[in-house]
């Protein structure tokens, strides 16, 4: 059954894509680490956590793509999942900290020490075991997920309904975690990381080891949506992009089928959280903001909604592009990407993959739906049913 | 009272009293109607009339103010939503043809076959030699086999209500209920149709909904004319195309 | 009141009324200061009391200067002048009637002695005298002043006011005055009852005070109706606790009406989402900004009508930007909705980087024009004019709005192409244009929105962001297509936020705002006031 499920999901492009990110796990690290600093070859450090955090916005796009551009469930609150695994990773560095931190406290993490807090809120303990935070990494957004769309969807908000009151989901989250008294930093949120599992966040070698993962992830990740779109169960999920009401008249549980394909993805944004937060060493309120979840629409679309690569490709490009523009020209980065919002919507809505994949078979088909709406002018269909 | 208790116990689809009003407007008014076991029905009436609100209350859509609703004399539709009607066997094709446009002509019936329908069932879904079978068979009866592979957004307005008719059969139901099927249809293709459902009635009950006064006569099967949210009259098209409240709410002088 | 008493009150009316230099002989407070030069503290204490009975509203100053220690007497004649040092000479002024008496060498006037004692009597006796002053204002502060600290010292003062005041608001505040002073006096028990009575209807948390600082002397009979007073005066606080939020709410709901009003149109009307709506309300903002600004500089004469004057190029301003964005990119996009959100999103990255460039990332400063600053009470509550003049505001744009969709032509015409484009069309109606103006409109609303959140909000790029979300809670629980779901959404919004503000903060009162919109748009997906029936489905 699960083989059947793994063979199906393999297709050729996904095996491509597949082998390209492990290949890139492990090459990069591998020029990072072994190759000398003044080699040509040489990857600095930098770069491969740049590289890093543009795996975890891809994985974090994918996880989109999945809801929207295979069930038409347009999440503008996606950011709050992908910032819900950064803050248990999060608490579980805080707790790694021990007694390092500038107050000394081996229990408390030192903004609790600093708002007088005696002990450890009760949503910390078990934090300080790693197993029980990546756990939390899948368990909060997943909950979350399910909580909010048990509710959403049993009583069929759809559309921009839909969009809108999960953009409120992730402002009220971050209004939520903006505030000192709920026990996650507030403001400035959870930072000065030192180890991850003993080994020192800093360390080229761990920065090497979370790059291999974060790649290792994306490409697991892409597998199980590539199951899950390719299986029967994802042709039902086109089915409900498209026609809703046919496939709930056909029997199918249209609200189950949305809470799956929801929570799943939500757990995957949550581990493309938890995967970034070590490399940028950092997780605050600001990635509830409604327009992160927003950008990650942007780089969906831009690399093709609907595609399993396509968001991959757009999430890497965009931020790329996010990343010369903010050092080139920090004024000019807010217009381009305003620009491609525009743009996509307008003159590619497939986005890139999308207008490649289907660029010549779309030409081909829209020549023949045009043939066959000039033909029901002229003969009856069901005589050129019959030819 | 005796041969009330008969009929619903005899009956497939049971509807007694139904009212439903939208801000005030009467859609249904009392509405009784019956199919029985094997039975194929046509239904008339004006626009208005509360044809597709009547569908809509048989398939969960839209809940009745009051009234009763049983299937099979035993079920109470109005207690359950579409995924449960639909899975109790009652297919339901939509006026506007509905199908799924960005998969191929196979897929659509493939989706469409009465198999468990849950989340894991469908993710680990292998298709077997005998889903094979039965979706060959329906191809042919809609005669669509030389076109399985086409995705159904490339088909014809008609090809895509045969698709759809289709797609109900793969559902295997025991009710079919028909929303006019021969709108926008040649008069070539509304008489294959004609032979299409005659021939789909032999194993189950159908009701049809339609204008087409010669695709009914065609038909040939007992007629209910509705007008005004309730029953105006029922019975064989000549008897009802006869009725003098028939002709002044709907046919015409 | 007592016969000797009620002789009392009535000659001070006689001589009070009478013009202040022919003053009654035995009451020339003249000489009565001349007395004081060699009076002891005792003695000069009983002085000051029979100079503030005289009633002189001459005295003041000679008292005020008394207490500051600023009165002289001479040695040679014992007249008592008030002296300010002038070089090695002092000057001297009668300490009556003020008119310069000369200088005199320091050694010749010796320093009539105050200590605080008497300061306490002369101040208490000031309060008492201003009373009779024959200017209104200073008789309301006088009264005000002994109202705060109240002394029954005062009180016969008071009474006296009291009988001689024709202003219906000073003799009120003067009951009031009264009544506090008398309960901590020694008058009849039936004078303190009517007196807690008066307190109870003046009210306020002063009285509170008042009453309960009376309340350990108090005989024991009044003590209940002491309590009782106490608990009817903060019921009425309780009262206007309530009406202050509501208050509050309302201004505040009439801030996210204003903010929503023109997404009802364009969402709920034509189905836009438009996600650069904030930043139309931002526009007509900085359009204030700049309108107020050529005031500055050209006109400074005409600020008071800056807002006035801003209303249409807010209108124009941000409705022609309206106009160019359904043109240029969302006529594109009808039909998709979701679209439409994406790339009204960076029409909106756009426009507030446009600003940026332009006005800087700073806020800019937009001034109240006079009219529109300040506040004024109303029974227990504040009521601040600016508040007052956005819900004033918000309705009128909401009325004129509602009549212009019902009566007009173009809303006639809107109504069709929203309901049944093709028909509409048919009717040759041009489509294309009602949706672009009907756009128009609906941007043109937000910029005249955002002359008004000017005054009350930071103007600054990110004005409109925070203004999006709330807005579409607003149309969306109030109901889409429907203007008055609008309104009384906005109000509910708004009242809602503002009690939940006090019990467990602003913040986390947005929040459970928030959830209880998502909660209850899984209740009722299409709103408070949804269309039911068939022609929703389409």
């Amino acid at each position: 059954m699960i083989t059947g499920f793994i063979l199906r999901a393999l297709d050729g492009k996904i095996i491509v894509a597949i082998a390209i990110l492990l290949g890139v796990a492990i090459l990069v690290p591998a020029l990072n680490l072994l190759t000398p600093p003044d080699s040509a070859f040489h990857i600095p450090t930098y770069a491969m956590a740049l590289m890093g955090k543009y795996l975890c916005y891809a994985l974090l796009a994918l996880a989109l793509d999945l809801v929207w551009g295979y069930c038409g469930i347009l999440s503008l609150g996606h950011g709050a999942f992908f910032a819900l695994g950064g803050y248990a990773m999060g608490m579980y560095l805080m707790r790694q900290i021990g007694s390092r931190g500038v107050y000394g406290n081996p229990e408390l993490p030192d903004f609790m020490v600093f708002l007088n807090w005696q002990e450890l809120p009760w949503f910390w303990h078990g934090f300080d075991m790693f197993w029980f935070a990546m756990l939390m990494v899948l368990v909060v957004p997943g909950l979350l997920a399910f909580v909010f769309g048990w509710f959403a969807f049993r009583s069929r908000v759809n559309g921009v309904y839909l969009s809108i009151i999960t953009q409120a989901m992730t402002y009220a989250l971050m209004l939520a975690f903006f505030r000192n008294d709920m026990g996650f930093g507030g403001n400035n949120g959870l930072t000065d990381y030192k180890d991850i599992l003993g080994f020192s966040v800093q360390a080229d070698g761990t920065r090497a080891v979370l790059f291999a993962m974060s790649a290792v992830m994306l490409a697991l990740c892409l597998l199980i949506a590539s199951g899950i779109v390719r299986s029967k169960f994802g042709k039902v999920l086109v089915g409900v992009r498209d026609a809703e009401s046919r496939v709930r008249f056909l029997g199918f549980r249209v609200e189950h089928i949305k809470l799956f394909t929801f929570v799943v993805s939500a757990m995957m944004a949550g581990i493309a959280g938890a995967l970034f937060v070590p490399q940028v060493g950092i997780i605050n309120p600001g990635e509830f903001a409604p327009a992160n979840s927003i950008e990650v629409v942007v780089w969906t679309a831009v690399g093709g909604r609907g595609t399993l690569i396509g968001p991959i490709i757009g999430a890497v490009l965009v931020n790329s592009g996010k990343s010369f523009f903010t050092g080139a020209f920090p004024e000019f980065w807010l217009y381009a990407l305003g620009g491609l919002f525009i743009a996509v919507t307008l003159f590619l809505p497939k986005g890139i993959v999308g207008t490649i994949q289907h660029g010549f078979s779309s030409r081909k088909a829209m020549k023949a739906a045009r043939e066959a709406e000039k033909g029901r002018d002229a003969q009856t269909p069901m005589a050129q049913a019959a030819e | 009272m005796n041969t009330i208790a008969e009929t619903r116990a005899k009956s497939l689809l049971y509807l007694d009293g139904v009212s439903v009003s939208f801000d005030g407007f009467k859609a249904l008014n009392s509405l009784s109607f019956v199919v029985e076991p094997g039975e194929l029905r046509a239904i008339i009436g004006p626009n208005g009339a509360g044809k597709t609100t009547m569908m809509d209350i048989i398939t969960g859509k839209t809940r009745p103010d009051t009234g009763t609703v049983l299937f099979e004399d035993t079920v109470d539709l109005t207690k359950k939503d579409e995924a449960d009607i639909a899975q109790l066997g009652i297919g339901r094709k939509f006026q506007k043809p509905t199908v799924f446009e960005s998969h191929t002509v196979w897929d659509n019936l493939e989706l469409a076959l009465n198999r468990l329908r849950g989340v894991f069932a469908t993710l680990f879904y292998k298709l077997s030699p005998e889903d094979k079978a039965r979706i060959e068979e329906i191809l042919e009866t809609i005669r669509m086999t030389h076109r399985k592979d086409e995705l159904a957004a490339n088909l014809s307005h008609g090809q895509k209500q045969w698709l759809e008719i289709g797609m109900l059969l793969a559902q295997e139901p025991k009710l079919l209920l028909v929303d006019e099927p021969v709108a926008g249809m040649t008069d070539a293709e509304t008489a294959e149709t004609a032979v299409l459902l005659k021939e789909i009635a032999k194993t189950r009950s159908v009701v049809v909904v339609e204008h087409d006064m010669g695709f009914i006569r065609e038909l040939g099967v007992k007629v209910t004319c509705l007008a005004e949210g309730s029953v105006l009259a029922e019975g064989s098209i000549d008897f009802v195309s006869n009725d003098p409240k028939v002709i002044e709410n709907y046919l015409g002088r | 009141m007592n016969p000797k008493k009620l002789l009392q009150t009535f000659l001070i009316l006689i001589l009070s009324a009478l013009a202040a230099p022919a003053f009654a002989q035995g009451a020339d407070p003249k000489p009565l200061f001349n007395q004081l030069a060699d009076a002891n503290f005792n003695r000069a204490e009983e002085l000051i009391s029979q100079i503030a009975a005289t009633g002189d509203p001459r005295v003041v100053s000679a008292l005020e200067a008394f207490a500051e220690g600023d009165l002289y007497f001479r040695k040679s004649d014992k007249a008592v002048f008030i002296a300010k040092a002038a070089g090695s000479n002092v000057a001297l002024t009668d300490a009556l009637t003020g008119e310069s008496a000369g200088d005199a060498p320091k050694a010749a006037v010796t320093k009539i002695r105050v200590n605080n004692n008497l300061r306490r009597v002369i101040r208490s006796a000031l309060g008492g005298l201003t009373l009779l002053s024959p200017d209104r204002a200073v008789r309301l502060s006088a009264a005000d002043a002994v109202l705060r600290s109240p002394s029954p010292e005062n009180l016969e003062l008071v009474e006296a006011a009291l009988a001689k005041e024709t202003d219906a608001e000073v003799k009120t505040r003067m009951e009031e005055a009264r009544a506090v002073s008398l309960l901590s006096s020694d008058r009849s028990v039936e004078e303190k009852r009517a007196a807690i009575e008066t307190i109870r209807n003046y009210g306020g948390r002063d009285a509170i005070g008042i009453l309960r600082a009376a309340y350990g002397s108090a005989d024991a009979s009044l003590q209940t109706e002491i309590d009782a007073a106490v608990a009817s005066i903060e019921g009425d606080l309780a009262l206007w606790d309530m009406a202050q939020n509501v208050w509050y709410g309302l201004s505040l709901g009439s801030v996210l009406l204003l903010a929503a009003i023109g997404l009802a149109i364009t969402f709920g009307v034509m189905g836009i989402i438009n996600m650069a709506h904030g930043e139309m309300v931002m526009l007509g903002a900085y359009s204030t900004f700049v309108v107020q600004e050529l005031i500055r500089a050209n006109a400074p004469g005409l600020f008071d009508w800056s807002l006035a004057i801003a209303l249409p190029v807010a209108f124009i301003v941000t409705g022609a930007v309206g106009l160019v964005l359904e043109r240029g990119v969302i006529r594109f996009l009808y039909g998709r909705p979701l679209e439409t959100l994406l790339a009204t999103w960076g029409v909106s990255l756009i426009l507030q980087q446009a600003i940026r460039s332009i006005f800087g990332p700073t806020n800019r400063e937009v001034g109240n024009p006079s009219w529109m600053s300040g506040s004024f009470g109303l029974g227990g509550m504040t009521v601040t004019w600016n508040r007052l003049w956005i819900i004033v505001f918000s309705l009128t744009i909401f009325f004129a709005l509602l009549v212009l969709l019902k009566r007009s032509a173009f809303g006639l015409q809107m109504r069709a192409v929203t309901q049944n484009r093709r028909m509409a069309s048919s009717m040759g109606i041009r489509t294309p244009w009602i949706d672009a103006f009907t756009f128009a409109l609906g941007s043109g609303i937000a910029g005249i929105a955002g002359v008004a959140l000017s005054q009350i909000d930071n103007v600054s790029p990110n004005l409109g962001q925070s203004y999006i979300i709330d807005s579409f809670m607003v149309v969306v629980f109030g109901g889409v297509g429907n203007l008055w779901g609008t309104l009384v959404g906005a109000m509910s919004l708004g009242i809602l936020n503002k009690f939940l503000e006090p019990s467990v903060g602003a913040v986390l009162g947005k929040i459970l705002v928030l959830v209880l919109i998502i909660l209850f748009i899984q209740k009722r997906p299409r709103g408070l006031f949804a269309l039911k029936g068939r022609a929703v489905e389409a």
